[in-house]
Order: structure tokens, then sequence, then C-alpha cells
């Protein structure tokens, strides 16, 4: 591990925003693992995604040397990451933008209050972003006195119902078609009485009721998937035309993004705009894709706002073997493959972002303390690297930052972890074969306890093991048993 | 220290020993070519992909342009169209002005525009704002959008769109009519854009090139 030794790191703060759960990985999984219908809803939904993704990568025959250059351009990008902000501010700047700078999830939020309120405004469109969701902008609209609406179809299922958002691509990737009714019959104001659980009626229902917030609203409020810093353009990737709606709609459209999202030049697109479409949902491209820089005359909003945040980035820029996951362009693609994910679904882990990319970002953001059984809820079975359109190794990266929270334990207790304990345990165990066979007989006198083979539950300290898997029961005859019973004869 | 400066004081410390390294441009960036070496023709998978989107394409010569255009607006009414798109296309459209807010554009039950650039590879259809294509709502409000598409602006691949768009422009990069799967991943058309896109492909002079 490699740490800047200059100012002191900054992380996403506490007590804001969503990259803290309730609850550790493990005891949030195990409810998720209970629930049969949400995991039935979200196998399948995985289940149909890895398909078709599979189907449209497999038609393109240039996929690794997209993925190559999709990885070398986010290094390079990052390299010289200040160099490229300041040249997209400049160029933001010189075609009427505002360009803001937010340390973290408490500033950035702050600022857009500030922009929206100067409006004279207390409702805003959103388009569905990841960054504003990690520095829970919603709620601190809210507490400002402002409404802001989720337009996307599947974030306004899980704004409606009081619910979070479990996956980042399909965000009610959880619900099925009849939750979806309930929903809408007891949040939807004016949704027809006789509506039916049939997709096409219910997004025909979502429709009508945006309607008139997109033909009418003053100020949206949008995330970015990538900005090109030598024009200034700003591009949002969509299927709905949610987002074409509150990009150009508005008077006002403010602007929220990570200081990773940006790329050096208008021809990096090529690369990009070929990887996410079929990575993330499958398709050759995704039917909407806006592109604008500042303020144009006469199309979209004449007021334009870009607030940059860093929110943890710097932090996981300083370590110079986790700063890969600041590649990431958020395409879901490690979660769809995830054998961890497909069972538990994204609420256990906590954080907007789940799944594998999640598990290595979100500690990173917050701190690896603060979400320190995040870098061990993976099989580190490596589906999720073939999967990334940009090559992220993510099991090492996984592995690298377990390194890292054992690291920090050490540091902080004097007192071995149980981990250490154990292990110093068995190293003194294995130092002579009388030990090490006297601890095998003890092993066996647990076998009577054991059910079907498996121990459920075991007693501290080894229930650490057995509260999120089980332990085989001892053979009834030790290889050594075995050895001595078959040469003797 | 003000957040701007803190915030890029702190990367250049995380970037030290970090050096940048030279990007490999291995992927195809010129025409497409089948395994068999011979061009495919671009129109034809152009529009294949389309129809996969579940748009309606319709083929003609710049003759039969305005009647095309006719049969597919016949049921739409009013007509918008994009203030240069020419009055023979479509005499029945009304060109857009700056005056008509979005709540008026809700009104035109169909809108007419050219386009800039088409990628057959993807099914994308490229908008630049060039008055043939006017400003980008009128092509998110209105329920059809009727789209002309020259031959001579359909290429093979994304790298080739992207080099014929200047990305200060607005641009709106359309594949289908709008979709989601947010429900059980079952695919509904139009949910808040256009629910029907209709792109007529007008065969060129040189032919299919």
């Amino acid at each position: 591990m490699s740490t800047f030794l200059g100012m002191p790191a900054i992380h996403a703060p506490r007590g804001v925003g969503g990259l803290r759960g309730d609850e550790s990985f493990p005891k949030a999984a195990k409810a998720a693992l209970g629930d049969t219908q949400l995991r039935a809803n979200i196998g399948r939904a995985t289940r149909t995604i890895r398909e078709k993704r599979a189907a449209v990568v497999e038609e393109v025959p240039d996929w690794e040397e997209l993925r190559l250059a999709g990885q070398q351009v986010k290094a390079a990008t990052m390299a010289r990451l200040d160099d490229h902000l300041r040249t997209l501010e400049e160029a933001v700047t010189r075609r009427g933008g505002v360009v803001h700078w937010a340390r973290d999830a408490n500033e950035a939020n702050a600022i857009i209050a500030d922009l929206i309120l100067a409006t004279g405004e207390t409702e805003v469109v959103k388009v569905k972003s990841m960054v504003t969701q990690e520095i829970g902008l919603n709620e601190a609209l809210e507490a400002q006195g402002i409404t802001a609406t989720e337009t996307d179809l599947a974030e306004l299922i899980v704004q409606l119902g009081h619910d979070k958002p479990s996956h980042i691509l399909v965000p009610a990737i959880h619900r099925n078609r009849a939750e979806v009714r309930e929903i809408f019959l007891r949040e939807m104001p004016g949704v027809p009485p006789d509506l039916t659980d049939d997709p096409r009626q219910l997004a025909m229902a979502a429709r009508a009721h945006l309607r008139q917030k997109f033909l009418t609203a003053k100020v949206a409020v949008s995330g970015a998937n990538f900005a090109v810093a030598d024009s200034g353009t700003l591009l949002v990737v969509e299927s709905e035309g949610n987002g074409r709606m509150c990009l150009t709609l508005p008077e006002t459209l403010i602007t929220v993004m990570g200081i990773e999202k940006v790329v050096p030049t208008w021809q990096d697109l090529e690369v990009f705009l070929q990887l996410l479409p079929r990575s993330s949902t499958g398709e050759r491209m995704n039917p909407y894709t806006s592109a604008w820089t500042g303020v144009t005359p006469g199309d979209g909003p004449q007021a334009f706002h870009l607030v940059l945040l860093d929110n943890g980035r710097t932090a996981t820029l300083g370590d110079h073997v986790g700063r890969e996951v600041l590649h990431c362009i958020k395409c879901s693609a490690c979660m769809n493959v995830c054998p961890v994910y497909e069972r538990t679904g994204g609420h256990a882990y906590g954080s907007v972002y789940p799944g594998p990319i999640g598990a290595v970002l979100t500690p990173q953001l917050t701190g690896i303390e603060d979400n320190s059984s995040l870098p061990f809820a993976s099989s580190l079975c490596g589906a999720c690297f073939d999967a990334c359109p940009v090559r992220i190794d993510i099991p090492s990266l996984l592995v690298h930052l377990r390194e890292r929270h054992t690291e920090e334990q050490a540091k902080e207790h004097r007192l071995p972890t149980p981990e250490a304990a154990a292990l110093s345990l068995v190293g003194w165990v294995m130092q002579s074969p009388r030990r090490f066979r006297m601890a095998e007989t003890a092993l066996r006198m647990a076998r009577p306890f054991a059910r079907s083979g498996r121990f459920r539950s075991l007693p501290f300290p080894l229930s650490a093991w057995t509260t999120s898997r089980d332990a085989p029961a001892p053979p009834p005859e030790t290889f050594r048993e075995w050895w001595e019973r078959t040469r003797d004869q | 220290m003000g957040a701007r400066e803190d915030i890029l004081q702190r990367i250049k410390e995380a970037n030290t020993g970090i050096e940048v390294r030279a990007v490999q441009r291995d992927y195809r960036r010129g025409p497409l070519t089948t395994t068999a070496g011979e061009l495919p023709d671009l129109v034809t998978l152009l529009e294949e992909r389309l129809v996969d989107y579940r748009a309606t394409v319709v083929r003609c010569r710049p003759d039969g342009l305005a009647s095309a255009v006719e049969r597919l607006v016949a049921a739409a009414s009013p007509v918008l169209r994009a203030p240069g798109v020419p009055h023979e296309w479509c005499p029945a459209a009304e060109p857009d002005h700056e005056g008509l807010a979005a709540q008026d554009l809700d009104a035109y039950a169909a809108v007419l525009t050219a386009a800039t650039v088409a990628c057959a590879e993807t099914g994308t259809i490229a908008l630049d704002a060039s008055p043939d294509q006017g400003r980008r709502a009128i092509t998110l409000i209105p329920d059809l959008h009727v789209c002309i598409v020259r031959a001579d602006q359909v290429v093979a691949s994304v790298p080739e769109m992207l080099s014929r768009l200047e990305g200060d422009r607005p641009i709106t990069f359309i594949s289908g009519p709008s979709a989601t799967s947010d429900i059980e991943l079952d695919r509904v058309e139009g949910v808040h854009g256009p629910r029907t896109l209709c792109v007529v492909l007008v065969e060129t002079d040189e032919g299919d090139r």
C-alpha cells in the first residue's frame, strides 16, 4: 500500500448520504437470504441481463481491444486528473456554464440547495444519478423545503415505495410487477383504479404522472456519465427520455458529477460509448444519449451549473492500488455476474454502490473501517473482472483492501485480532506431530454434534466462522490413521 | 484554502510518482468489414438494427420522399418540422420557432427532422441541432418522430459516427424509440419520449455507396 503523506485524506462524511448501512454485510445478507421473493426477483433479473449482455458482446470482434483502450484511457486520465479538471472548468465557463467545487457531500448539497433556492423554486425534477444518491441530495433538499422528484421509472418506483434502490442500473430490480402496481395505486395521485400489473400499463401510468411535471419544471438536477475536458461537453446516457426531458426543458440545469468522470477528448467517447451500453443493459446502444456544452442560446436551459465532487475520491486516488476503482463507468456488469450479489441483492451492501464494485468503492470513499465487512463480501471467483468493460481487477482490489483493514486493525488495537490469534494457535499446533495428532483426536470428539455432516453453529470463538457459513464435520478417520491402517497390512 | 485549490492539491499529491502511459487504440476505427472481407450494405444493416429496436423504417428514392412522409404522418395532426426542413418534404407541417414553449410542443402529434449521421452497427441516429434538425426539445415531446436519413450519411461504426460530429454542439443520439425495461426487465416502448420512431432512408444518387 502506498499512501500520500501530504494533506490528511478526506473521506465521505458520516451522517449524510447513502454510503453507510445500518448493519454489517454478514448481518444484512442473512436477512436478505431469507427473503425468497427477493431472491427469485433478483435471480431472474440478473440471469436475463447476463444472457443479453453476453450475446451483444459476442458480436463485437474487437471487444478485448476496446476494454484495453478503456482501461488505458482511464489510467492516463487519472494520472493527470488535475490538469483535465482545469481544462474542463475553463471550457464549461467559456461556454456560459458555472463550475463549482465540493470537497464532500455536505458542501455539494449546500451548493445545490443554494442554487435552487436562488431561482425562487422549491420543486425540481431529477435524472437518475448515482452521485446524488451517494451524497443524499434528496434528503438534504427536503430539509431546505425543496421537493425533488425522481423521473426515471425505476427510481420513481423506489421513491414512491419509500424504499431504497438495490441495483445501480435497474434500481427496482427487487420489485415484481404486482408490487409495482400496489405502490402506484397507493402513492400515485390520479392513477386509474382499474390499473393492471401489465408493465406497459404501469409505464403509461408513470408517463401520465410525470408529463406535466416535465413540461412545467423550471429547475432540473442531473448526474453525468462523461465530461469531455477539452470541449466542456457533458453526456447523459439513458433509455426512457426522462433524461432528455430534464436536460432540455427547464430553465436551469444543475449537474453534479464525481471528479473521476472526466475524459480528456471527444475521441475517447468512441471507446466508452461502445463499452457502456453493451455491458450495462445488453443493448448495442441505449435509446438516448444527450450531449451538451455550457449554454446554447435558443436550445435547452439558459443557466447551467456543474458541481465537481470529491467526497473521498482524492483519498482513493492516493492509494496507488485502490485508485483503479475510479475507472468504473457504472455499468453494473459485475453485479449481474456476481454469485454473492445474485443471492443477497443490493440492500445487504448498505451502500448505494452494491455488488463487487461497491464492495471496493464504498470502503475507499468512507474510509475502510466504516465499511470493513464489504471487502469480505466476495468469493473472489473473478467473474467480475472478466465482465468489467474497463478491466478493473476487482478481486485483487478486494484482497488489497482486506490487507489494509488488517493493518488498520493492528494499528488500532495492540491486542491481536481473532484471526491473528487463531492463526498463531494453528501455528503452535502444527509445530509438533504429537500436538497435531492430539488436535485431530480432540476435533473428532465434536463429530456426534454435527448434523448431516455439517455444523450450522459452533461455540465462540469458532462462531465467527459459522455465522456466515457452515463448517464441515471432522471425518471419522484422519488421513494419518487411514495411512497407518492401510500400509501396515 | 478554497475547495477548488484543496481538491486540485490533493490530486497532485496523490499522483506523485504516477506516470502517464500511452493509450493503445488497436480497436476498429475504420469501415466495417465482414469476415469475408466485404463491405456490408450499411443502409440494410442500419435498417435491420432499427427494426430490431421496433422503429418503423421506410426506404425511398429522393423523388419518393414527400409521398413516403405523407403516408407516415397521415394519421397525425398537427405536424411540426425543424425550421430548416424543406417545405416540400411535408407541405402540411408547420415550422418550429422559438415562441413555442414546451406545452405548445405537446400539442403537436408528430415532428419531422433530418439527421447529421447514422451508425449502422448500433442502429443510432445523431442529431446535432443544425437547422434541419432543430432544437433538442422538438424531437422529444411530439409522440411521433419522423427522421429523414440520406444513404450517404450512414457510417459503419461508433468511431466513424463521432468523428463526423462536433463535440461542442447540442447532440442527441437516438437508437430506437424511448424505452424502459424497469419492470421485470420487460421492454416497454415510449415512457417519456416519442412512442413511435419512423426513419425514412433516402437512397442517394451514388446508390448505396
